[in-house]
């Protein structure tokens, strides 16, 4: 321990004194990130390492008992992963992130949080499949009853909430395709309620839409999608915006009682307003284990340095690809927000400004056959499960992601019998449209 | 003083200047905030002497507890407030009474009433914020636990927890 405080040689200047605001695409290069200490690396160097050395056993004792900041073991922190973390609050507007494998983790570590055996939560019925089957599902086992509800309306969010309700989840721009939620009034709705609004922005990203200027509480992500955006790496996040009050009622035990495993230490109390981070990364990574690996980190991290570029083009694309399909002979509507015909176009003024996103769906005039046969023909475009890839990516849910849900439950998620999905990539627009005329060609 | 938003600077000032700190409402138990801030300040380098009229005479983490700031008999360069707001005024008086630079409200607690006789009296009052937190913040140890620090930089720390000395700072208070 060192006689004085260790400073900077010279703590402050005048110049640095004035706040600076750092624009979207400066914050997605360098928030988070500083140059290695010890070799002036630049990059973010890949921490493969499961632990770490304690300085003496009061040093491992503080950061066991969270008395300080520090790295114990790679399932909770990670340098490489802290740097993709608090670049996705930054880039959020948020206070804390998490990050872990999967979109699907992302959901379980919040859900976690917030819910023990009995309670209840209201989410979207237009959902990722995964999402639905997920919170139909294993949730339930876990004794987390959801309520399921056509978002296009708010106030269904409302009807729907019972005493019990610890949540509401949407997604603002809801996969497979063409849905934006009015989040502004779900977050009212959720915050009369006394409970935290959880908006999923997998599929605008904080590039086109920050949910939390908008009400939303937390975000989840799944960093595989566009954050990544290049299709070679699974990841999920959680962030919180510092601004829920876990006390003002008695819902939230887990973040504003004494922690059994942590002696009896109350996260939101210590903490403030990164008690929610904290938490799942201290109870909820430390006992679920949904680690996120460093190398796919650095993947990411890489990934995020060019979203803002990436999203640009991909709107681009996917306006001229949206208007060529409207007009098509084989195709009986197109849901893309981006087009003026779409129900969701002034929403998608309002919260996306910058465009609407890349996904969206068709429905073919030939139902269901047709929508084998055109994935089926592609040569170009990518048949395969994932969306926010540099590549083009199509699928038919109805005979493949969607194919465990009940038609009823297709339908209401937006993926009938007759929808086809297109994540529009990269590529030079005339070639992808090229392609789907010809695979349509087969329809 | 606007008491939403704190320039980096002035906080990075403070926590340079500080020496010893007063943190009153300090707690013998090891699972209270007030235990893990002044666990965290000792090992960057602070005194920490702990004032509990409660606890009087005990030893915290190596230092005796006294009773009231008046007791005390360093020099003090930061009384750090872990009461309630109501209790931070009588506390930011007694802080004015023995001379302190700089009166250090903790999370939640706010007395603008109080803040504003400690500045007039000339000393610099920081209020729901925690010492630990701003050192972790401005030091990137925070960052390592996913929390936004606000700070931007392409400089190279000189060591891993110590603060090097980063280039320009980003506004967005989280």
């Amino acid at each position: 321990m060192s006689e004085t405080p260790e400073q900077p040689d010279d703590a402050s200047t005048g110049d640095d004194d004035e706040f600076q605001e750092y624009g979207f695409d400066t914050l997605a290069i360098h928030a988070g990130a500083a140059p290695d200490p010890t070799t002036g690396a630049r990059t973010t160097p890949i921490y493969a390492t499961a632990s770490y050395v304690f300085d003496d056993v009061e040093h491992a004792a503080s950061l066991y008992n969270l008395q300080t900041f520090g790295f114990i073991y790679s399932r909770l922190t990670n340098p490489t992963v802290s740097v993709l973390e608090e670049r996705l609050a930054a880039l959020e507007g948020g206070r804390g992130a998490v990050a872990c494998g999967s979109g699907h983790a992302s959901q379980l570590l919040t859900f976690s949080t917030l819910l023990t055996a009995g309670d209840e939560f209201v989410a979207a019925r237009n959902l990722y499949g995964g999402s639905i089957t997920q919170f139909s599902y294993v949730f339930n086992n876990f004794g987390w009853k959801c309520h399921f509800v056509d978002p296009t309306d708010p106030e269904n969010f409302r009807k729907a909430l019972t005493p019990k309700c610890k949540a509401i989840f949407c997604e603002n721009l809801a996969n497979p395709g063409g849905i934006i939620v009015d989040i502004e009034k779900v977050a009212d709705i959720a915050h009369e309620a006394g409970i935290p609004l959880i908006v999923d922005n997998t599929i605008a990203t904080p590039y086109l839409c920050n949910p939390f200027d908008w009400g939303a509480d937390l975000i989840t992500h799944s960093l595989t999608k566009y954050l990544c955006g290049h299709g070679n790496s699974l990841g999920g996040a959680v962030i919180e915006s510092g601004k829920f009050d876990w006390a003002q009622n008695d819902k939230f035990p887990a973040l504003n009682q004494p922690n059994e495993s942590y002696h009896g230490m109350t996260f939101y109390e210590t903490f403030g307003d990164f008690g929610f981070t904290m938490h799942a990364r201290a109870v909820g990574l430390r006992d679920l284990g949904p680690t996120l690996s460093p190398f796919n980190a650095f993947l990411i991290i890489t990934g995020i340095e060019t979203l803002g570029l990436r999203m640009d083009r991909h709107i681009r694309n996917a306006q001229e690809v949206a208007e060529f399909l409207e007009i098509h002979p084989k195709v009986k509507w197109v849901s893309y927000a981006g087009l003026k015909s779409s129900e969701f176009y002034d929403l998608g003024q309002k919260y996306m400004p910058k465009g609407p996103g890349g996904l969206f769906t068709i429905g073919l005039k030939g139902g269901y056959e047709a929508g084998i046969k055109v994935v089926e023909a592609c040569e170009l475009c990518s048949h395969l499960a994932n969306v926010g890839d540099t590549r083009t990516l199509i699928l038919h849910p109805a005979s493949t992601t969607h194919r465990q849900l009940t038609e009823e439950q297709q339908r209401a998620s937006g993926s009938g019998p007759e929808v086809v999905r297109l994540s529009i990539g990269l590529e030079t627009a005339a070639d992808i449209i090229r392609d789907l005329d010809q695979a349509l060609s087969a329809a | 003083m606007d008491h939403e938003n704190y320039p980096e600077s002035l906080l990075r000032q403070i926590l340079k200047d500080t020496k010893t700190i007063a943190m009153v409402g300090s707690s013998d138990n090891w699972v209270r905030p007030s235990f893990f801030a002044m666990k965290y300040l000792q090992s960057k380098g602070y005194r920490v002497i702990p004032v509990n009229p409660k606890a009087v005479g005990k030893d915290i983490l190596g230092e005796k507890v006294y009773a009231s700031l008046k007791d005390v008999p360093e020099k003090i360069d930061m009384v750090d407030i872990f009461r309630n707001s109501d209790a931070a005024g009588v506390i930011t008086d007694e802080a004015i009474e023995i001379g302190a630079p700089i009166v250090w409200m903790q999370l939640g607690v706010r007395n603008d009433e109080a803040a504003a006789r400690a500045e007039a009296a000339g000393l610099t009052v920081i209020m729901d914020r925690c010492p630990k937190i701003e050192y972790g913040r401005l030091n990137a140890e925070l960052g390592w636990s996913g929390i936004n620090s606000g700070v931007i930089s392409s400089k190279r720390f000189k060591k891993p927890g110590a603060p090097g000395r980063p280039g320009r700072f980003s506004s967005r208070r989280p």
